[in-house]
């Protein structure tokens, strides 16, 4: 590498910014075809029902409306979303259809497409069409569900989709030797990724050459198109689906939904291009909710101290239908729960409960915050019932350098078992402690100043990344000696352009505002997996090297060609290729770009790690919580671009916080979402958080990629729940305050205030 | 209904229904999509513009509404180069997505304009009024707190 090209590393500002930062960004609700119609859809305001009829007839009446369809326009069946990750054929039964079959799940089901000149006038014929509905009982939590209240899926008999497993070693036997058993029920509520632009799309049916093209893709274009193309019976080649800027996606915006498939299909029917943006509402009802599980766990330690086992059964409530990657938190949450320690024994399973609400699918360290919450309540309440201080009780536990790679639980079935790659967990549990000066803050906790009782928490975690299998990069040498890098990973907002320009101008020794990097569309590369499980810096970067590599023998084979030599006795020397007193610019190369294709294929995830700590205050005559402020330490084994990195974190970290505190989609009895709206929906802004500090290190680089790197960017928020609970108990420790469920908001820390004076009291 | 307003310093006239938003006209009337809608319902400040040099939520504001009135939009506060606000902005990485950020520049440029000594907490309490999902507030308010030299210096003159 030349000294001048150490890209990776330096807190490179973003390329993305300048158009941003002036309002030149291209947002899908900013793409306009020639001749467009609107599309409004009309959603299900009932949460469980069986539709009787639906009657457009006043719809089509208004002048300026083109078309309504409804489920009986789209063939003889409806088209149901198959599954990108964990396609069982036993969660078949649950796969969503595209609009309503003949029944409701949720409020905010696709009923109907209304298609019209323009969108207040789509608006205006959704709210005239005549909806008969026949309501059932709704299933609107746990309890509802067991009692089998009613079933939304007839056929299948019960209301519990599936259960998953999670098991290492011996859990029943483990428990019978062990010193201390703890049994609690624990509850994470149902939030969501709520990224600020509201989906979209705009499509495009071209009749003459048989060709779609869809705007708004993210995150996964090219499994969409397959399935999209699949849906409408075209072969892969005839859709196109196209990536434009994207405002934030956090796991929720990408995957593929009803309206997926529902906006170009009304394109190709009415064989006009259409457009559909969705309203805040509408984004709250329809795309995927999150972190909705319930648990009755045990944890057993030894009389050393060594944790030996974790036990249990959870309960996911993943709404009216299985979405794509609807498994991926509820598993995660039975296999992860033993986080960065060494507990040799694992028996836990999660069951999947259909109910009638909005399904539910990935938000940012999905299953992940969740069972950090369980694990890290149970360690601190296992701390105080054991009489251990909790830092040592951690440290006794953390799984040790010589100890790598170290196994977790497995789980079945779609079975799979992986392995923590690498890490010194206890030095940054160490270095954590010392950025937070955890020792001079302990003075403070259990104290009273200004009628706040401050508290402190710690927390490590992991942080899963790298899914495979692989990503693809297509490198052109430009015939100005720019180089484009065409790629496989998508851009959500996480500064993609930017970070892979500089693994680019390393790799190929040149200058970084030589690169352009073209991402997200299903035109750039054969097949690209995307933007999801903290993988584009590991697939996406180690794809590009592999890349260059490649491109550099095509450039000395080209060189050798022009100066008469043998390839490998081309020197290239960044913009320069030469050999003894013979010298070409890229430039002069070549007359036509010099491409390559290249792939990475990986099979292990990488495993970021780190360590948080936690100062709150709390107020217990009103139960608001005040955080002083949080040190992450996190180590991503090689860190491209510190700027962003620690932007990912801070930002994760506030999610965390939003989900700690703050929000909740709220459903009533009757499945009515009561939480429609940011007033009602409170998300965390400027004056909530301020006070938030995030440290990078490099101590083990990742083993399993050319890079060294693990993913990143979502361990931020990955311990808060566990962390803000804990300092939360730490701060009413006075008062045996144990909150069991989050979000801690004022209403509940104060009545657990009330309840344990109440049982003081009585005692 | 026909409504005739300044939008970034040019004089101009549209036809627009009585219930056209000002957000919905400065977009598909006139192209300018910096302006981006996130909520539409007054809460989350991504449509903030100036109107007459005080940021307001152009979703909660119909077009016919602002009849004569000096309306700047993201586009309006831009340049060939980026501003001391907007080069605050990246400098301390204040945006990732970048979809809230028009909203942001507008509201934090119009704070600076009034009040270029704004503390953090002043900022905060206005910055509040705007939701962003990936930053975590705290870049953006660096980058306000930083920009504030270039609004003093411009105040002088």
């Amino acid at each position: 590498m030349k000294g001048s090209n150490a890209y990776i590393g330096r807190p490179m500002e973003r390329v993305e910014d300048f158009r941003m930062l002036r309002g030149r960004g291209t947002y899908v609700a900013d793409v306009n075809r020639p001749n467009q119609l609107y599309a409004v859809i009309l959603r299900s305001s009932v949460a469980h029902g069986t539709i009787k009829s639906i009657d457009a007839g006043e719809a089509l009446a208004l002048p300026g409306v083109h078309r309504v369809l409804t489920g009986k326009d789209l063939g003889n069946k409806v088209p149901v979303i198959p599954l990108r990750l964990q396609p069982l054929p036993q969660l078949e039964a649950f796969h969503q259809p595209v609009l309503a079959d003949g029944k409701v799940r949720y409020v905010g089901e696709p009923i109907a497409v209304v298609v019209a000149e323009s969108q207040a006038l789509a608006e205006d014929a959704a709210e005239r069409i005549a909806l008969d509905i026949g309501t059932l009982p709704p299933i609107a939590n746990r309890s509802h569900a067991e009692a089998k209240r009613s079933l939304l899926f007839e056929q299948h008999g019960s209301n519990v989709a599936i259960t998953w497993k999670a098991f290492k070693g011996n859990a029943d036997e483990a428990f019978k030797q062990a010193h201390y058993v703890r049994r609690e029920r624990l509850k994470v509520q149902r939030h969501a990724a709520m990224f600020m632009e509201p989906r979209g799309f705009v499509a495009d049916w071209n009749e003459k050459e048989g060709k779609l093209t869809v705007w708004g893709a993210a995150k996964t274009a090219w499994h969409n198109r397959r399935t999209l193309a699949a849906q409408l019976g075209l072969e892969l080649e005839a859709v196109d689906l196209i990536e434009v800027d994207v405002g934030g996606g956090f796991g929720s915006r990408g995957e593929f939904y009803p309206e997926d498939y529902l906006i170009p299909a009304a394109a190709r029917i009415v064989g006009r291009p259409v457009k559909w943006i969705e309203d805040r509402r509408e984004h709250m009802m329809s795309a995927n909710h999150a972190r909705d599980i319930e648990c009755d766990v045990e944890f057993a330690v030894g009389r050393d101290g060594r944790f030996i086992g974790l036990r249990g059964q959870i309960w996911a409530d993943i709404g009216a239908y299985i979405r794509t990657n609807g498994s991926v938190g509820p598993r995660n949450v039975a296999q992860f729960m033993s986080g960065p320690y060494d507990i040799a024994h694992v028996d836990l399973k999660s069951s999947m409960l259909t109910t009638n609400k909005t399904p539910c699918g990935t938000y940012r360290g999905p299953g992940r915050y969740e069972t950090d919450f369980i694990r890290e309540r149970m360690i601190d309440l296992a701390a105080k019932d054991l009489g251990f201080d909790r830092l040592e009780l951690r440290r006794r536990n953390l799984v040790a350098d010589a100890q790598m790679p170290y196994p977790l639980a497995s789980i079945t079935p779609y079975d799979s078992s992986t392995e923590l790659d690498s890490g010194d967990y206890h030095a940054v549990f160490d270095r954590c402690l010392k950025e937070f000066d955890w020792d001079e803050r302990s003075k403070l906790r259990g104290r009273e100043i200004d009628g706040y009782y401050h508290g402190l928490a710690i927390g490590s975690f992991i942080e899963g990344g790298a899914a495979g299998p692989k990503e693809e990069v297509r490198l052109a040498l430009e015939t100005d000696g720019s180089l484009t890098v065409y790629m496989g990973s998508s851009s959500v907002g996480q500064g993609l352009e930017t970070i892979m320009a500089q693994i680019a101008a390393d790799a190929m020794e040149l200058p970084y505002d030589k690169i352009r990097i073209l991402h997200g569309s299903t035109s750039y590369v054969n097949d690209g997996y995307g933007a999801y499980h903290s993988r584009s810096t590991v697939m996406g970067g180690n794809a590009i090297l592999i890349g260059a590599d490649k491109l550099k023998q095509l450039v000395r084979e080209t060189a050798a060609k022009r100066f008469g030599c043998r390839p490998e006795d081309v020197i290239i020397d960044g913009e320069q290729v030469s050999h003894g007193p013979s010298q070409l610019s890229l430039a002069d190369l070549s007359d036509v770009p010099l491409q390559v294709e290249a792939e990475f294929f990986n099979k292990k995830y990488t495993w970021a790690y780190g360590t948080q700590a936690a100062h709150v205050a709390v107020d217990p005559g009103t139960g608001h919580v005040k955080v002083i402020d949080i040190m992450s330490v996190e180590d991503v084994g090689r860190m491209i671009n510190p700027l962003t990195l620690h932007g990912q974190a801070i930002g994760s970290m506030v999610q965390g916080l939003g989900g700690a505190f703050l929000e909740h989609l709220v459903y009533d009895d009757e499945g009515q979402l009561l939480t429609g709206s940011f007033a009602d929906y409170l998300m965390p802004s400027a004056s909530d958080f301020p006070h938030l500090n995030s440290i990078t290190v490099e101590l083990k680089p990742c083993p399993n990629n050319p890079l060294g790197a693990k993913g990143a960017g979502e361990g931020g928020l990955i311990p808060i729940g566990g962390l803000m609970a804990n300092a939360v108990a730490d701060a009413l420790s006075h008062l045996d305050v144990q909150p069991m469920e989050l979000p801690l908001s004022p209403p509940t820390i104060w009545r657990l205030v009330e309840q344990a004076e109440a049982a003081r009291s009585n005692a | 209904m026909k409504v005739e307003f300044h939008l970034n310093g040019e004089l101009v006239g549209a036809e627009v229904e009585p219930r056209t938003t000002l957000a919905d006209c400065i977009r598909n009337d006139f192209q300018q999509t910096g302006t981006h809608l996130a909520c539409e319902h007054g809460v989350c400040g991504a449509c903030t513009v100036l109107v007459n040099g005080e940021a307001v939520r152009s979703c909660l504001l119909l077009a016919v509404q602002v009849q004569g009135d000096r309306v700047v939009t993201v586009e309006g506060l831009s340049g060939d180069e980026l501003t001391p606000l907007q080069a605050a902005f990246r400098k301390h990485h204040a945006l990732q997505c970048g979809f809230c950020t028009p909203g942001f520049i507008t509201t934090a440029h119009a704070l600076l304009s009034h009040e270029p000594e704004a503390d953090e907490e002043r900022i905060r309490d206005v910055l509040s009024g705007n939701l962003c999902r990936c930053s975590g507030y705290v870049p953006i308010v660096d980058a306000v707190l930083e920009a504030r030299d270039a609004y003093r210096k411009s105040g002088d003159k």
